[in-house]
């Protein structure tokens, strides 16, 4: 049986819960969009204008910040999968989960802020 | 008569009697390598799709033609589509079989998702290999400038 002496139980952590709740939340977006992504690049097939139409919707204010959001979910879903696979096959990684949970939100960031001001200046045309 | 057996303390816990190859093994293996590969293949598409040029604003039919016409991004879209689809596809799978607790709930919603992945992969991959980057008839202003030709 399971137990706390056997080191079976799963007794709470809190950056490897937040970061798996993260990892699904992120995952199930990223999966939708998937979905209506492969749709609206299929109109390429019905004619320019029916795809540039659909297409211009994501050059819009609304879409743009949609857009931060979900470069925001692809990235820390990336990130947190390398880690994810960093703790299962490094011999270190699971003794270094916690760091290594930091170590994605640091590139993450990095990332967002290389990200966010270049889409931003293609949003408003700057 | 029967005796309850007490199992030895000092043995060791283990979680199923499946060892070896399996299905759900094989699952979880296939989620790690693929999302190393969509890693990449995602990070190139956004950087160039999203990064280069004028970014989002330069999205159009031209700009799709002009990509397609190359093997190389036929290429990495067809692999980006199926593996993200079907890594996709896995991921919510498994929420599935977390979160729905009715036999019939599960089942229906595992029918949904398996139907939407392959209508999607085959739509995708039509869609990849039947494009024509100068559809006889269309506005020459929206279409790439190598079809002036």
């Amino acid at each position: 049986m399971a137990s706390a002496q056997s080191g079976t139980l799963y007794r709470g952590d809190t950056t490897g819960m937040w970061s798996w709740v993260a990892h699904r939340i992120s995952g199930m977006l990223i999966f939708l969009f998937l979905l209506v992504h492969v749709l609206d690049t299929a109109l390429v097939r019905v004619s320019p204008e029916a795809y540039n139409e659909v297409i211009g919707h994501y050059k819009t204010v609304v879409f743009g910040l949609g857009e931060v959001g979900l470069v925001a979910a692809i990235l820390f879903h990336a990130l947190n999968g390398l880690r994810l696979i960093l703790v299962d096959f490094w011999s270190q990684g699971p003794k270094r989960q916690r760091s290594l949970f930091w170590g994605v939100v640091v590139v993450w960031v990095v990332l967002m802020a290389g990200f966010l001001p270049r889409h931003l200046m293609h949003m408003f045309g700057a | 008569m029967s005796t309850t057996s007490i199992p030895d303390p000092s043995t060791r816990y283990r979680r199923t009697g499946q060892r070896g190859l399996n299905a759900e093994m094989l699952s979880w293996l296939f989620m790690r390598a693929s999302g190393m590969l969509l890693v990449i293949l995602v990070f190139g598409h956004l950087f160039v799709n999203l990064w280069l040029g004028q970014g989002v604003q330069g999205i159009d039919f031209a700009f799709v033609g002009g990509k397609w016409s190359s093997p190389f991004w036929q290429v990495w879209d067809l692999l980006m589509l199926w593996l993200g689809l079907i890594h996709g596809g896995n991921g919510v799978r498994t929420i599935i079989n977390d979160y729905a607790r009715g036999d019939r709930l599960r089942m229906v919603l595992k029918a949904l998702l398996y139907f939407a992945v392959i209508v999607t992969v085959i739509l995708g991959t039509l869609v990849i290999f039947t494009f024509d980057a100068c559809p006889a008839g269309a506005d020459p202003s929206l279409l790439p400038s190598f079809c002036e030709g």
